[in-house]
């Protein structure tokens, strides 16, 4: 691992260090590419496998074997020649290929002939009242201070939303020693018929019994109230009360730690940055790029896997990671390509690992009111901006979200829209009577996570100063 | 077919402008956006409203659009955002002082107050960040900001609560003259009107070009970077005499960087390339200048596409060729604030027949003769 | 809010907290040690003041601004911990950026 970047130009750079990331990069880099593998967290994994190489849960089966079966892809990589940089930021991509980077206080630029993309997904947004009292935080969180540095929530505990996450964190923090007062589980209960199509691959893939398995070990150990339509976090300076309603029946518990969690969607800023074409998926709920079948998107030279490509779990991202190194290193070494499997075998070993998805998107798809709150919740967190002043503001005209940053900043705080992004797109693409498609995303500009004016002040100047750009 | 009064090709500042003033005046317009209101140069500028530093060539337009500007509320129902903190040109050294002294004495000279000479104590007193090296500079005290988007969407708003017909997501094609008309297609509508306005912008030239009046212009996107929020330290917007900076902290805290900087437009996409080297030499520029800024972080960049014609001027006024056709494009990096102006001028032109408003070297025939270099096209 | 589970064996680390001696462990982010030390680590929002925590620690919600050896706006999610490291919470409105 090294600390700066050791060249001004790579044949690949990688972004993301999770499973495709991690499978591409060893791939294109054993293929005797010049491989640049970027990632922001301290170290390899991304969150599947965070702090696979540090956590000090060392009990193997407390995080479980998928944890653990990250442990192979971080030692080929790191076998694999991959130059890898830790703890560096990318800031801002190119159509012309050139990737900011952010590692330490300090700022360079580096140019590739190709990249892949391998940024992962967020949580879904999951604005409810009072998302954003202290105390509240995703599971996702919670699930990444019990990887990295063996924290279980304390106090009063309640896990609320749907999805494989959900179950799988509430196992690890019962395992762990660690309590949960309640888990409240918002799965819409209709989207069990329309995902009966879907049922039969389902069964037959390795979801469904771990799911089963897992679902079982968290209702013998804790309770679970399942149906849940509306959820309200109360409370003065920090979460001290949680509101729900199950089967038309309405509670008020006290808590402290609240957990939550309705699924995950794909990590689209940089990509969109770059000027990559995407379209709404109408079952995910969310954006995703157009690729093709190798994985390159509308951005000639770009390619996409992983999670931020659709997602599909880490099985999925680590044969999406293969297929577009193994399109990279035919474009850019096509003797080396002879040597690894051939598309049709790769494709067909994504297909398989894809199955039992199409039933758990439907299944999951998260209730209307989960994604599109009443008026008084806060939808925008940085700008503290709620669901009725953007209705107001379509009410203006507004007609979509790059003229609502105009009335109420949507949007422009520092997490450009990931946690706002989603929601206004329904919100308005509801309010107008459109489809999500229609109303369009924000027009995600770099940097896309910000720098310091002494970080940039710091870029060096290089003799280059004046960019050529012969591309397109 | 549709008739209308006019027919308004362009949805930035300009367009939209002119129609509020056309439907003021009893017109009935047809604005033509091909994206929407402001999704280029009009609503992602740096939101300047300054008089301070134009060519002499604009500045009665540019004065004249400062009145509308400081009551804008009352034309297009909406504050804009508008602020008036003045704007300060800095002189970093005694020949720029020099330089300053010598343009207001030029102002003066024809008549023109607004820019006025100020002193080391009188720059300390209106920007107290500025080093203490600095001799002084001009200040137009009058002069201001405003939110670009907000302001661009406000008009449009307007223009179709006054009646104007506004159609966006779609360009006007086929642009003729028929009959003694002119007719142009959207989509499946078909748009006839005895008035053509050019005020598209970026793709100005293309459209005059088509209509046998081609003009020397190239397609820029200026680059503007913004901060997160930082203690407010400065009211008025700063611009450099000597350096490409401009700067601005709004209400909020949050401090935008400009100066003209470019990226690398490409129009057919509307997309914008941006050159970090070129934004680092604005930050590097900030650093030095203002300590304070030195741990705010920037938050975003980006760049809107616009036409700069050769002579940095605007192309405002009545076709050379033409009945009835009206060119208001190319305002090179500084429109923004004549667009109130330019609005009401061009409905003057068109309905009256004649301004008040001297803007004598603004025309299009200008480029006429001698015969003109070929417009370079596209990317510059 | 968090506590740590027993069989944690790395080396403990010193930080500072608006002063206050913290211990946490190498490899901890400075928001997981934030979370952990017990401490009210709330900071308050640069647009209303409204205090908050970190929400998703992998980065993204940028709840977790943190001034970190004098250097503001620092997601504490995304930096480790090191010896002697002075934190401090923003207070947002009151005290803008830094």
């Amino acid at each position: 691992m090294t600390s700066i970047p050791q060249r001004d130009a790579y044949d690949v750079v990688v972004i993301g260090a999770g499973p495709a990331g991690l499978a591409a990069a060893a791939l294109t880099a054993g293929a005797g590419l010049a491989t640049l593998l970027v990632d922001e967290n301290m170290g390899p994994g991304g969150q599947v496998w965070r702090a696979i190489t540090t956590t000090p849960v060392k009990e193997k089966r407390l995080l479980g074997d998928d944890y653990w079966a990250g442990q192979r892809l971080v030692d080929d990589v790191r076998a694999s020649g991959a130059e890898i940089l830790q703890r560096a930021t990318v800031w801002s991509l190119d159509r012309t290929l050139e990737v900011g980077l952010s590692i330490d206080g300090g700022a360079r630029l580096v140019r590739a002939k190709r990249i892949i993309l391998a940024t992962g997904a967020l949580e879904r947004p999951f604005p409810i009242p009072g998302w954003t009292l202290p105390g509240v935080m995703t599971a996702g969180a919670a699930q990444t201070m019990l990887k990295s540095s063996g924290l279980l929530p304390q106090g009063r505990v309640v896990v609320a939303g749907q999805g494989p996450l959900l179950w799988l964190l509430s196992a690890q923090i019962l395992r762990m020693g660690g309590m949960i007062d309640l888990v409240l589980d918002t799965a819409d209960r209709r989207n069990r018929l329309r995902a009966l199509p879907h049922l039969p691959p389902f069964l037959t893939s390795p979801y469904f019994f771990k799911g089963l398995a897992m679902m079982r070990e968290v209702r013998a150990r804790t309770q679970v109230v399942g149906g849940v339509t509306s959820l309200a976090a109360r409370g003065s300076g920090r979460v001290e009360a949680l509101a729900y309603e199950a089967g038309g029946r309405r509670s008020e518990i006290p808590v402290d730690v609240l957990l939550l969690h309705q699924g995950v969607v794909p990590n689209v800023n940089l990509a969109m940055a770059a000027g990559v074409r995407h379209r709404w998926d109408d079952v995910q709920l969310c954006w995703v790029p157009e690729l093709d079948e190798r994985g390159e998107s509308s951005v000639a030279g770009i390619h996409v896997a992983g999670d931020g490509a659709g997602i599909g779990g880490a099985s999925v991202a680590v044969h999406r990671g293969r297929i577009a190194a193994r399109a990279v290193i035919e474009a850019l070494k096509p003797e080396a390509g002879l040597a690894l499997a051939d598309h049709a075998t790769l494709a067909s070993e994504l297909a398989r690992a894809e199955r039992g998805r199409a039933f758990l998107d439907v299944l999951f798809q998260p209730a209307r009111q989960f994604r599109i709150p009443a008026d008084e919740t806060v939808v925008c967190r940085c700008e503290e901006v709620t669901a009725r002043d953007i209705r107001e503001s379509v009410a203006l005209g507004a007609t979509g979200p790059n003229q609502l940053k105009a009335y109420r900043r949507t949007g422009m705080g520092p997490c450009q829209g990931r946690l706002c992004g989603l929601t206004v797109t329904e919100l308005m693409a509801e309010a107008r009577g459109r489809t999500p498609a229609e109303i369009g995303y924000y027009r995600l500009r770099a940097p896309v996570k910000p720098i310091t004016l002494a970080e940039l002040a710091s870029l060096p100047k290089g003799e280059d100063a004046t960019k050529a750009v012969v591309r397109g | 077919m549709t008739r209308a009064d006019a027919i308004i090709i362009g949805g930035g500042i300009h367009g939209c402008s002119t129609a509020v003033h056309l439907c003021l005046k009893g017109l009935r317009p047809v604005l033509v956006e091909k994206d929407y209101a402001g999704r280029h140069a009009s609503g992602v500028n740096a939101g300047g409203v300054r008089q301070l530093a134009r060519h002499t060539a604009e500045i009665p337009l540019s004065i004249r659009s400062m009145g509308l500007w400081e009551r804008i509320a009352d034309i297009v129902d909406d504050d804009c955002e508008f602020e008036s903190h003045g704007q300060v040109l800095v002189a970093e050294t005694g020949e720029e002082l020099a330089a300053c002294r010598a343009r207001v004495a030029e102002l003066e000279a024809l008549g023109f107050s607004h820019e006025e000479l100020i002193d080391a104590a009188e720059l300390r007193r209106l920007v107290p960040a500025v080093s203490d090296s600095c001799p002084g500079g001009i200040v137009s005290r009058r002069d201001g900001a405003a939110s670009p988007a907000r302001t661009t969407t406000a008009f449009r708003r307007k223009a179709g609560h006054l009646g104007a017909i506004v159609r966006e997501g779609m360009g006007a094609t086929g642009i003729r003259r028929q009959d003694g008309l002119w007719r142009v297609d959207v989509g499946s509508e078909r748009f006839e009107a005895p008035i053509l306005v050019n005020a598209a912008g970026a793709w100005g030239g293309d459209i005059a070009a088509g209509l046998g009046e081609p003009v020397p212009v190239e397609t820029v996107a200026p680059m503007l970077m913004i901060t997160s929020r930082v203690p407010p330290f400065i009211a008025p917007v700063v611009i450099l005499r000597g350096r490409k900076l401009s700067f601005k902290q709004f209400g909020n805290g949050t401090v935008l960087i400009g100066g003209g900087h470019l990226a690398t437009p490409c129009r057919d996409t509307g997309e914008t390339i941006l050159d970090w080297r070129k934004l680092q030499e604005s930050a590097r520029t900030v650093f030095e200048l203002f300590p304070v800024m030195r741990g705010a972080t920037i938050v975003r960049a980006w760049a809107g596409i616009e036409a700069r014609t050769g002579d940095d001027l605007p192309v405002l006024g009545p076709s050379a060729v033409h009945e009835g056709l009206y060119h208001q494009f190319g305002f090179s990096l500084h429109g923004f604030q004549l667009g109130p102006g330019a609005g009401a001028v061009m409905a003057e032109l068109i309905v009256d027949g004649s301004t008040a408003t001297p803007i004598d070297g603004l025309g299009i025939g200008r480029f006429a003769r001698p015969s003109p270099p070929p417009a370079p096209r596209g990317q510059p | 809010m968090f506590k740590r589970i027993e069989e944690d064996r790395r080396r403990a680390v010193e930080i500072f907290v608006e002063g206050q001696s913290v211990t946490a462990r190498e490899g901890d982010t400075v928001a997981a040690a934030l979370l952990a030390s017990g401490l009210d680590v709330r900071r308050s929002t640069a647009v209303s003041g409204a205090p908050r925590l970190p929400y998703c620690m992998m980065g993204v919600c940028f709840d977790c601004l943190v001034t970190i050896d004098g250097m503001g706006n620092r997601q504490g999610c995304l930096v480790p911990v090191r010896e002697g490291m002075r934190i401090e919470i923003q207070k947002g409105k009151r005290e803008i950026g830094r």
